[in-house]
Formats: structure tokens, sequence, C-alpha cells
């Protein structure tokens, strides 16, 4: 009897693992035999796409992957035509749980799966570890949230993201501190991990730069609840301001546990990882009057993100965080395939690099390092439970609808500046050009008097 | 001069006091959680890595009930108290099924497999959590009083004052159990030989079950008060929690009740205080984020010169 049950065991093993075997070897067999051209050609482009879908991160990679299936949806829905086949966008979602290892091993798979391209990863942390495996490879890497300076300078050419990075984002963070802000002393927590730490070291730069004082540098991790010893620590130091740079999972316990330790006065703020509905919900009353900062412009200010918005939200709920980034990354290189008329990674990565693209986010163009050009960086408040925008610092005017009051600021500047270029050039007897300037000049200011009306109307 | 002095170091302890609240809160948590993993092992020498995650559905089932009954009228205190009662209803069934389905099969399997299966129970737990209740955070209504109290200098909340008494208040009452009723005397039996207590008469597979229900039943309490006390419910909370529970089970003296209670409140005080002035005694090169390596240093310390915890019994090998 026993010698027929190990047997029996054996047997079931051996089959369950053949089954197993088999159905795996399935997968890529379909996939190498579409590219065979035929009447009509299909080619399935397949798309990477990493981010924490597990873990206390996982309501952030969740919205980053939906995000990108309703780009993929989209794009497949618009039946386009590349380099004379039809082409079929498929959507390969990882989860790397916002952990580095976990993010290397999941983008070598992703490299034996032969991706056309992979948007993500979402956090820094995992994003640059993994930029090196793309580009041994030669497969472009959009991400749409990682902010971390180093991801573009190791001098990969696959590498890029819609988001302005962390040296702009901290400066802007420690000047708001200081200036905006009132901080005197500053408090810095952080969490550690590559995007935590890369933000916070640029804003106790920026602080110190303008004049603050920082009153303690404590750390934490991603992920932790209890933050009240070193926050203890903190209020001994009677800070102004206390900047947290770190994700929302932590942003919110750590608002709650500030206040309910009497740090009543002192003003929370912190970066991207914190511009969440998420943040409220965890601190609750503790989140009133807050700060935040997120690279790009409001939804609403950019042409046709309100209309993304909607739909967004009407399929997959309420937007956390990176959602409009992460679906510009994947028009992106959809893009960038369409005007080199390739889905070939090699023939469409140096399209990336020339894209000129208006996206939901904001207008997208990289730099030669892979950064986007003239990002903005605007800032939030908590107000009655949401997160009111207040200013943008940075970046190029907004056009189209919806002009911001800080856009119209930057308009009336560069008309200023205009017209001084123009004023110049009449002193220096250049009658034409000083005509032109004076044109420009004139054109400059009606655009920007339009801008202000607009922007005052809305308001 | 002297008045600086003594206003110099009355603020130093101000601080430290607040420090020693804050982790006398967090041991209190520690400790009821690390009862379910010592009483576990214990009786049956596995260590219970699902436990954490019973902590975490206690803390869910709770959320959920809270969350039903917020329009219902009734004061917040009395929907608090329905949603304990779910929560411990539902751990408790939990932690039967865990025994049953996964544990009770393996009883005599090698010391190995019943430890893997725990861990498994615990991915599969955490995964069902993230079905069942989605990835996001879920917060705590603000309905109970959440005032602070000035003591000594620091900052105390209502719901921690009532998280320490309560705590102190099961743990006694565990004791009470154990040392003072029959069940208690058959627990302590089943623990310190099974096959001679069920010469004896008493019924190990009852006795286990119990076990496991008593401790989920801790666990689903700790659970309310972590999501009361943080405001938030996570799918994922059970993960560390669990794990720095059963390093103070292990501090304590592992199987040994009243180690398990000495460990996790010695674990929160390790932790408070090692956060707190860590960066002060390394002169900065160790900052508070090595809290988490302090306390496992301690731990490991502890355990080269006390191999069986602070209070364990040295348990002589079977023959």
């Amino acid at each position: 009897m026993e010698f027929s049950r190990v047997s029996g065991m054996t047997l079931a093993v051996t089959v369950a693992l053949a089954v197993i075997g088999c159905s795996q070897k399935e997968e890529p067999k379909p996939q190498a035999a579409a590219p065979a051209p035929a009447a009509q050609p299909e080619v399935t482009v397949k798309l990477g796409h990493v981010a924490p879908l597990t873990g206390p991160q996982s309501h952030l990679g969740k919205d980053n992957e939906n995000a990108a299936r309703m780009a993929v949806d989209e794009l497949n829905s618009q039946n386009l035509e590349i380099g004379g086949a039809k082409v079929k966008f498929e959507l390969l979602a990882e989860d790397d749980q916002a952990d580095p290892k976990q993010g290397t091993i999941v983008a070598q798979k992703l490299v034996d799966a032969k991706v056309n391209g992979v948007v993500g990863h979402l956090n820094s942390g995992t994003t640059i570890p993994a930029s090196k495996i793309y580009f041994d490879a030669g497969i472009p890497q959009i991400s749409g949230s990682a902010t971390n300076p180093k991801y573009t300078q190791q001098g990969f050419t696959t590498a890029f993201r819609v988001m302005s990075n962390d040296i702009q984002q901290g400066t802007v963070l420690g000047n708001y501190a200081v200036q905006q802000l009132a901080g005197k002393t500053v408090a810095i927590i952080d969490d550690r991990s590559a995007y935590g730490q890369g933000l916070a070291d640029e804003f106790e730069k920026a602080v110190i730069a303008a004049g603050g004082k920082i009153a303690g540098r404590e750390f934490t991790n991603d992920k932790a609840t209890d933050f009240s010893a070193i926050l203890t620590k903190i209020k001994a130091k009677k800070p102004d301001v206390v900047f947290y740079g770190g994700m929302d999972a932590q942003g919110g316990p750590m608002v709650k546990q500030m206040k309910a330790l009497g740090l009543k006065k002192t003003k929370f703020l912190t970066g991207d990882g914190g511009c969440t509905p998420e943040l409220i919900k965890l601190a609750g009353e503790a989140a009133e009057g807050q700060y935040c900062s997120l690279p790009g412009v409001p939804l609403d200010q950019m042409p046709g993100g309100k209309a993304f918005g909607d739909k967004f939200t009407a399929k997959y709920g309420q937007i956390q965080l990176y959602a409009p980034y992460v679906y510009d990354a994947v028009m992106v290189m959809a893009d960038a395939m369409k005007r080199a008329n390739s889905v070939d990674s090699a023939k469409f990565l140096p399209e990336i690099g020339k894209t000129n693209y208006q996206g939901v986010s904001s207008k997208i163009s990289f730099d030669e390092k892979g950064d986007l050009k003239n990002g903005a960086i605007s800032l939030y408040q908590v107000k009655a439970g949401k997160w009111e925008y207040l200013e943008t610092m940075g970046g190029a005017p907004v056009e189209a609808n919806g002009t911001p009051i800080g856009a119209a600021k930057d308009a009336v500047q560069e008309a200023a500046k205009a017209t001084a270029e123009a004023a110049k050039a009449t002193g220096s007897a250049a009658k034409d050009v000083a005509k032109e300037g004076v044109k420009a000049g004139a054109e400059a200011v009606k655009g920007a008097a339009d801008a202000t009306k607009a922007a005052v109307e809305k308001k | 001069m002297y008045a600086d002095a003594a206003f110099f170091s009355l603020a130093l302890m101000d601080i430290f006091i607040q420090q020693i609240i804050n982790g006398l809160v967090l041991g209190s948590i520690y400790a009821l959680v690390a009862l379910g993993y010592t009483m576990v092992y214990g009786i049956m020498g596995l260590i219970n890595f699902a436990h954490g995650e019973v902590v975490m559905i206690g803390a869910m089932v709770a959320l959920a009930v809270i969350r039903m009954l917020l329009d219902s009228g009734l004061p917040g205190i009395v929907i608090v108290l329905i949603g304990l009662a779910a929560a411990v209803l539902a751990c408790m069934a939990v932690g039967f099924t865990i025994e049953r389905v996964a544990y009770r099969p393996l009883r005599h399997a090698p010391r190995l497999a019943p430890l893997i299966t725990a861990i498994g129970v615990s991915i599969v737990l955490q995964n069902l959590a993230m079905l069942v209740w989605g990835r996001n955070y879920h917060a705590f209504p603000p309905i109970l009083p959440s005032s602070e109290h000035e003591v000594l200098g620091a900052t105390i909340t209502s719901i921690q004052i009532a998280i320490i008494l309560i705590a102190a208040l099961m743990m006694l009452g565990l004791m009470l159990l154990i040392h003072r009723t029959r069940l208690g005397r058959a627990m302590r039996a089943t623990a310190e030989n099974p096959s001679i207590a069920q010469l004896m008469g008493v019924d190990i597979n009852r006795i286990i079950s119990l076990t496991f229900i008593i401790g989920s039943a801790l666990a689903a309490v700790a659970g309310l008060m972590v999501s009361a006390n943080y405001s938030i419910a996570h799918y994922y909370m059970g993960f560390t929690l669990g794990l720095k529970a059963f390093t103070a089970a292990v501090l304590g003296g592992i199987g040994n009740i009243a180690g398990a209670m000495l460990g996790g409140i010695l674990l929160g005080l390790i932790e408070s205080l090692g956060a707190g002035y860590i960066g002060d005694l390394t002169g900065g090169y160790f900052g508070s984020n090595y809290q988490d390596v302090f306390a496992f240093f301690v731990l490991i310390g502890v355990l080269v010169f006390r191999p069986s915890g602070l209070i364990g019994e040295k348990v002589s090998e079977r023959a």
C-alpha cells in the first residue's frame, strides 16, 4: 500500500510539473510567430509596466497600472499602423513591491520577455537599479514618477522621465519652507529610500542656502507606522516646519502623530510622494493646513487633462497620484514609435529624445540626459479635507485653456523682457529689429493681459 | 545658571517621559500579540507566523463593522465595542480554522513542515485580505474621544491610556485563566507533556483549539488597538507587527506567558528609547533609522547570555 501511494504521489507531482512547464513554454511561442508578415501583418508591441502592486504602496502602484492600461486600451482602439503593420499593444504588468531587489528581478523578467519598452518603475529606489538592466538590453524606459536625480545621471540613453527631478523639487520646497512658511528652524525626516533620502538631501541644501536652520535629521523606513519616538525627539527642538521625504503611507500617520504629540503650530511639508488623497484620509483632521509639492501642474490646467481625469475616475476610481504621468509615458512611447515608423526598440529610441508632446501632465520634451525640460513644480495645501492648488514655480507658461496665475505671472515677466529687449533694440538704432521687437513685445503684453484676465475671471 | 540647568534637565526629563510613554503604548500592543505566539509555541512547539495576519484581520473586520454602524446614531464607544465583538468572533473563527486545516494534519510531521505552512498561511491571509478589502488604506473614523492629556510634561491621548489599561487587564485576565482555572491547568499540562496530559484525561485537541482561539481573541483586541491608535488599517499591517511581536516573545522567553508580556513591554521601551537616543549616544553615526537594528541587537545579546530568553525556562531535550 505504501508503495502505490508514494508512486501515485510522484506521478501526480510529475504530471503537475509537466503541465506547468508546458503552459509556460506555450506563451512565448505565439508572440514569436506573430511578426511573420502576412497580407495585413499584425505585430504585438509588448510594453512592460512595473510598480508596487502589493505592500504599503500598492494603492499607488495599482493607480499607475490602471493608467497604463487605460493608455494601452486607447491606443488599441485607434488601430494604429506602424511600419506597414497593424499594431496591437499589450501590457505586461509586474510587481516590484517597492523593493530594489525585487525590481531588478522583475526587470530581468521583462527583458527576457523581450518587451519593446518599459513604463516604470514607480519608486526611484527600484527604477535606478533596473535602469541598468534595461540599458544593457537597449530597451527604452520612461518613468512617470521616479524623481531621484541619479536616474538620469548614469548616462543611460534609455532612461527618461516625464516628471521633474528632485534637484528642482528639493530646491523649490526648501525655498518655500524658509520663505513662504517662515521656517526659521526646520526638522527633516526621510524614509531612507533612494527617493526620500535624495529629496531630503536636496531640501536640506536649499534650506541652508535660503538661511534656515536645520533642527534635526531623523529617519524611518517605508514600512513603519509608529513615529512617536522620532517626533518626540523633534518636539524637543521646537521646529517651525517638519519636512518629510517619503510616501503617503508614512506621511499620513506621521502628521496625525505629530499633532497628537502636541506639535500644534508646526507646519508639515512633504514632496510628491505624499501629495495624495490617501494622506489626508490617514491623517484625518491633522492634515488640515499642511503642504505638499507635486511636479507638473494641476490636471484641469492642461489641455485634455480634465477629460483624462473624468475618464479615469469613471473607469478606475479616484486618481491616487501618478496616473496622469504614467498615461503620458505610455503615450510618449507610442508617439515615438509613430514618428520612427517602427516598433523596434533600437529604431524608436532616438525618437524619444526628440519628443515634443502635449501630455495631460505637462508639455513633454526631454533634455540630453532624459530629464523633462521646463518641468514645473506645483504646491498644494490641504483645505477643507482636499488638496487645494496654491502656485506653480518654474516651468514653461501653460498654453491654451486655463492659464494659472503663476504662468500668467511668467507670461507678464516674459512680456516685460520682450518689451525691454525691444526698447534696447530701438536704442541701438536698428529700426527694423526695433519695430519687430516692439510688435513682439506688444503681442506678448496682449497675450499676458489676456492670460491675466482669464486667470482673474477664473478666480 | 542653576535655573537654566534645572530648566534644561526638566526639558530632557519631559522628552524621556514622553519616550517612556510611547514605549509603553507600543509595548502593550507587542505584548498582546506576543501572547498569541508564546501560547501556541508552549503547547505545540510551533511558531505561528500567521498570527500577525490574524491581528490584521481583527483590525479590518472591526473597521468594517464600525464603518457600517457609523450612521446608526449609537454613541462612539458602543460602536467600537460592537466592532470589537465582531472582530473577536471573526479572529476566533480564523484561528480555529487555521489550526484545523493547516496545523493539525501536520502535528506529527517534522518540525519544518508546520513552520513553512505557517508562512504559507500568512501569505494566503494577506492576499485574501487584499482581495476582500482592497489595496487602499482604511482610515479609522474619528468617533473615539482623542483628547490629549499632559502627564508629567509629556502628552498622551485617551486612546493610548485606554490601550495601556486594556492590555494590562487582558494580560491579568490571561494569567488568572492559566493559573487559577481548570482550563488553565489543562493548558499547562498539555504544554509540559502532551502525551502524559492525554493519559491524565485531558482532551489535547480541544485544548489546542482553545489555545488558538484565546490567542486569536487577544489578537483581535490588539488589532483594534493598533488601528485606533494609528488610525489606519491596511492588509499589510500584520507583517511587521507579527515579526516584532515574535521577537518580543523570544526576548522574554518563548513558551512563557509572563515572558511574552515582559518581552513585549521591554521591546516597546527599547525601540522607543533607542530611536530617541541612539543618535545622541553614537554621536550621529547611527541615526534613528537603526531603531529596528537596535532592538534586534538587544535580542541577540539576551539570547547569547540567556538562550531561553529573559525568564524562559531551560527546556531539557526529550529523551
